[in-house]
């Protein structure tokens, strides 16, 4: 059960940190000079700063924002994010920042003459990018992108101190329980070995998917 | 924002920089130890030896750092043979325990860059040394030794930022490094986006400096590099 939950968690924070991360690059490269202080802001403060304390800011104070952002649309009341809500936000922002740095390099080794010649076959700009920019930047990222989920899932286990009932937080309350406590994390550790050896063999058959067009050396 | 309570909650939080900077310096140095031995046994050509250090680096990469740290802390303490024998005062305190958590895990990572590095080594280099009368290990600790720790500098620096941020976790293990202050005075106050502002802005400082001193060793190692300049 907190294996699913686990899977859950990291997932959704997975999904969310790709679409963070795509926002985050497109602003890095963007011609605007906010934008691009904003994301780098965002991406140095996130990766030099530990996970936990990213964690204990959601946790601590995410409801409060949560409040606040409802009462400036007119709800008053009190919101209250549960902890899978806050897990997901927490890893998802940290994941998202790494993977803004993945995306932003992918997006950057697509040959520019690509895109030109997009541009001269006329297709539009909506086009370019699901035709062109989308499928070759996928080809690049899944490597970095591969690493960022390892991440993703090895962070999932500090949404634990949120009381969140994932893998680690069963294990915890297991181990005090029964008073067998190297047991249970050796067991928790295996699944989590589990999941990243499972995890590994994937994102290799979508390497080799995704690069089905390119001829080998 | 209350600025005179971030004012007042830095003295307490530096108070947890030597705990920080200790598991940091502590594990790295212990850790770098474990890799370089790792690492030579990774490549040490024995079959079984080789398979042993790579099961080894596989298990602490794969498993989150949060599970070793419990698995040490808490794990170790249900054998009667541990609690009886001379280790027992070491791993009954969360310091020792984090210590130990923190340089396995990095000497899993460490060993992998340095193996790395060693085998990026020309192999006509070794040759050369080889041809010149060295023997292989002069030839190991002259030549291929320090090419490699140049050439694993930068993905060494990762590793260090990484166990920055990694010694946060030490606070789960009740020590009052600044990560365990600064959740302590935040369920005190509630001032919640005060305190990790400076929480946060002490790890930042840290990872500068550390980049910077991983920068300076790489400039003060390629000579070569900047002769023309």
């Amino acid at each position: 059960m907190g294996t699913a939950m686990t899977v859950a968690v990291a997932v959704s924070a997975f999904a969310f940190g790709i679409v963070v991360g795509s926002l985050g690059a497109s602003a890095k490269l963007s011609h605007s000079l906010a934008l691009n202080v904003l994301a780098d802001f965002y991406t140095t403060i996130v990766r030099g700063i530990p996970e936990l304390l990213v964690i204990y800011l959601l946790f601590f104070g995410g409801s409060g924002v949560a409040t606040s952002i409802a009462a400036a649309f007119g709800y008053d009341g009190r919101v209250d994010l549960n902890a899978f809500t806050i897990g997901v936000l927490a890893v998802g922002l940290i994941s998202g920042a790494y993977s803004t740095e993945v995306i932003r390099g992918a997006v950057q080794s697509v040959p520019f003459g690509q895109i030109e010649a997009a541009r001269a076959c006329g297709m539009s700009r909506w086009l370019i990018l699901r035709r062109v920019l989308v499928p070759q930047t996928l080809r690049f990222a899944l490597p970095g992108l591969g690493n960022v989920w390892q991440l993703t899932l090895k962070d999932t286990a500090l949404v634990s101190v949120t009381a969140l009932a994932e893998l680690m937080r069963v294990t915890h309350l297991a181990a005090g329980a029964t008073r067998q406590p190297f047991l249970f994390y050796g067991t928790a550790a295996v699944l989590y070995l589990l999941l990243t050896t499972i995890s590994t063999a994937l994102f290799n058959r979508a390497e080799i998917s995704a690069n089905r067009g390119v001829r080998r050396a | 924002m209350n600025w005179q309570l971030m004012w007042d909650s830095l003295p307490r939080m530096l108070g947890g920089l030597s705990l920080t900077l200790q598991l940091i310096l502590g594990s790295l140095a212990l850790g770098a130890l474990v890799a370089f031995a790792v690492a030579l046994l990774r490549l040490s050509g024995n079959r079984v030896v080789e398979k042993l250090a790579a099961a080894y680096v596989f298990v602490f990469r794969g498993t989150p750092l949060l599970v070793q740290i419990f698995l040490v802390y808490y794990g170790l303490g249900q054998f009667e043979f541990i609690r009886d024998s001379f280790l027992w005062p070491f791993l009954r305190e969360p310091y020792w325990c984090a210590i130990l958590a923190l340089t396995l895990n990095t000497g899993a990572y460490t060993s992998e860059v340095l193996r790395g590095a060693i085998l990026s080594v020309p192999q006509g280099q070794v040759e050369a040394a080889r041809a010149c009368g060295m023997s292989r290990a002069l030839a190991f600790r002259r030549i291929v030794l320090p090419v490699a720790i140049r050439q694993m500098l930068p993905a060494y620096g990762n590793e260090v930022i990484l166990m920055v941020k990694a010694t946060s976790l030490a606070s789960t293990i009740t020590l009052m490094e600044v990560t365990g202050i600064a959740r302590r005075m935040i369920a005190q106050t509630f001032a919640v986006f005060e305190l990790f502002i400076v929480a946060g802005a002490i790890y930042l400082v840290l990872n500068f400096v550390a980049t910077r001193l991983i920068k300076f060793a790489e400039w003060r190692l390629t000579p070569y590099l900047r002769a023309r300049a």
